[in-house]
């Protein structure tokens, strides 16, 4: 059953349009990663599935109701949480006020509580007095993580969760996310790391130039097709 | 007078001055609005509380604690009507927009109460007095200064403890995110202006017990106000108290020294602090 769907879906940043008719769809359950070269639009995608960057109110279907015009604050009550570039943790925030402050004002029913991000990521739970911006790359991202799965959403989209890590801590972040799929989350992953995409989705989505040029399950798709449709030719 | 009593009548007299800046602080805090209006809203609000004293014949503790809500909701509704408008990367709007807004503010008070001077009443207690020993301190200057201590600490709960005071600290580290977290920042703001408007009644309440005050006021309540949180350093609530009471510690130095000198005397403080911590006594980050 198909759970989001973005339609035709374009995007601007003022007169610059950084997304030319994206057709994209994520069915219950599954795992998509988008990936794609710097620039390809993969951020973008993301801010506006999560309403960040207002749409077309029909060029976005969540549930088969149409959230395109919908303000961050709304999609996410909606269900859909955002792990973004960057983390982006509140400088202000301890560890555990940063994970809290992802539920704000709002009981939602559901697997993902405190202790459930502690165990997900036991460190969290001995740093959880920190100052979130005192934490390790890997460690952040955890919080940033955690912190999206607090509103216990039924979609988790994760922009660039590997950007800037050690591949052994990426390896670590990674490694949490069959949790995170059995619980019922359904996951868009936007990644550069091509080998990292294969491993966890089920259908990958390649971008350039604000397009899709290539979609399909990783196990359909050949390297050389995945690299001429990152690079825009063939590699041999 | 024993510098002691200087002392302490500056203390009290800061206390006041911390009131009058820790709206101005909460405001700044979480959206970097420098509202010029601010001192032009408490007096906005000692004229309420007259108002209701001399219309509903009062107790004028109990008017201001009716104003509170009112006055909250005045905040929310100029917040969410007018203000958020302004917020934006420029900051030229607000400041022109809250600029405004003190010239509509002290015409209307003039229009509507005259530009006579006015006092609110609370009399036995204006003239009452503590005696420890040597020293004598007024009954209402020690109010002022323990609703500043208790206003100071309410706030540092709400910020530290509360989820709401979690909201407004991550609103104010970066409000885009804070929307992915289901914040709503425009709403988080009219409720941060609504509980500065509740401490400006607060202050409006001692202002107006203290002296006389008329409409045109405003502006040297907003200056004292300023100078208040920016020695205290922008963004520490506890700092803005500091600035406040050491303003007030200088003008009641100046005082003594010469009646003509009190609010010279705070002003020099104020320079000497930004001379030696142009960041103020306790800045919120080291950045």
């Amino acid at each position: 059953m198909t759970l989001l769907e973005t339609r035709a879906l374009t995007a601007s940043y003022g007169d610059f349009q950084a997304l030319f008719g994206i057709d994209m769809t994520l069915d219950a359950g599954e795992t998509v990663a988008v990936v794609g070269a710097n620039g390809a639009g993969k951020t973008t995608l993301m801010r506006s599935i999560a309403g960040v960057l207002r749409n077309g109110s029909d060029q976005i279907r969540f549930d088969n109701e149409p959230i395109g015009a919908l303000p961050a604050p709304e999609v996410v009550e909606r269900g859909i949480a955002m792990v973004p570039e960057g983390r982006r943790l509140f400088p202000s925030l301890s560890v555990e006020e940063n994970l809290l402050i992802g539920k704000y004002g709002r009981a939602i029913e559901g697997p993902w509580s405190l202790n459930a991000i502690y165990d997900l990521f036991p460190i969290l739970r001995d740093r959880r007095n920190s100052p979130g911006t005192a934490l390790s790359g890997g460690q952040q991202q955890m919080v940033a993580i955690g912190r999206a799965l607090m509103s216990n959403p039924r979609v988790l989209l994760c922009d660039e969760i590997s950007l800037g890590l050690a591949p052994i801590v990426i390896r670590d972040i990674y490694a949490a996310f069959p949790r995170i799929r059995a619980s019922g989350a359904s996951v868009v992953v936007v990644e550069q790391d091509i080998g990292q995409a294969l491993r966890v989705a089920d259908r990958i989505y390649c971008l350039m130039e604000g397009r899709v040029t290539l979609e399909g399950p990783p196990s359909a798709l050949s390297r050389e097709a995945i690299h001429a449709a990152y690079f825009g030719a063939s590699r041999s | 007078m024993s510098w002691l009593n200087i002392v302490i009548q500056g203390v009290t007299l800061g206390g006041l001055y911390a009131l009058f800046a820790a709206g101005l602080s909460l405001v700044f805090g979480i959206m970097r609005l420098v509202n010029l209006a601010h001192g032009d809203l408490i007096v906005l609000a000692a004229f309420l509380i007259l108002g209701l004293v001399t219309a509903l014949g009062l107790n004028p503790f109990l008017a201001a604690l009716v104003a509170i809500p009112i006055m909250f909701g005045f905040g929310w509704l100029l917040q969410a009507q007018l203000l958020n408008r302004t917020l934006g990367p420029d900051i030229l709007p607000p400041l022109l927009v809250t600029f405004g807004l003190s010239i509509v503010i002290q015409n209307a008070l003039l229009e509507g109460f005259s530009a006579d001077s006015r006092r609110i009443t609370v009399s036995p207690l204006e003239s009452a007095t503590l005696a420890l020993g040597p020293i004598h301190i007024g009954v209402m200057p020690l109010l002022t200064l323990l609703s500043s201590v208790v206003v100071i600490v309410s706030l540092n709960q709400l910020f530290y403890r509360t989820s709401l005071g979690r909201a407004f600290r991550a609103t104010s580290d970066d409000r885009v995110t804070a929307g992915l977290m289901g914040i709503r920042p425009d709403r988080i703001f009219s409720v941060a202006t609504g509980i500065a408007m509740i401490v400006v009644t607060i202050a409006a309440f001692y202002l107006g017990t203290r002296a006389n005050f008329d409409p045109t006021i405003g502006p040297a309540r907003l200056i004292y106000a300023f100078e208040a949180v920016i020695i205290g350093g922008l963004g520490s609530l506890w700092g803005t108290l500091a600035g406040g009471i050491i303003i007030g510690v200088a003008q009641a130095f100046g005082a003594a020294v010469n009646p003509e000198w009190q609010i010279l005397a705070g002003h020099v403080a104020f320079l000497a602090v930004l001379l030696f911590k142009p960041r103020g006594l306790f800045p919120r980050s080291a950045e």
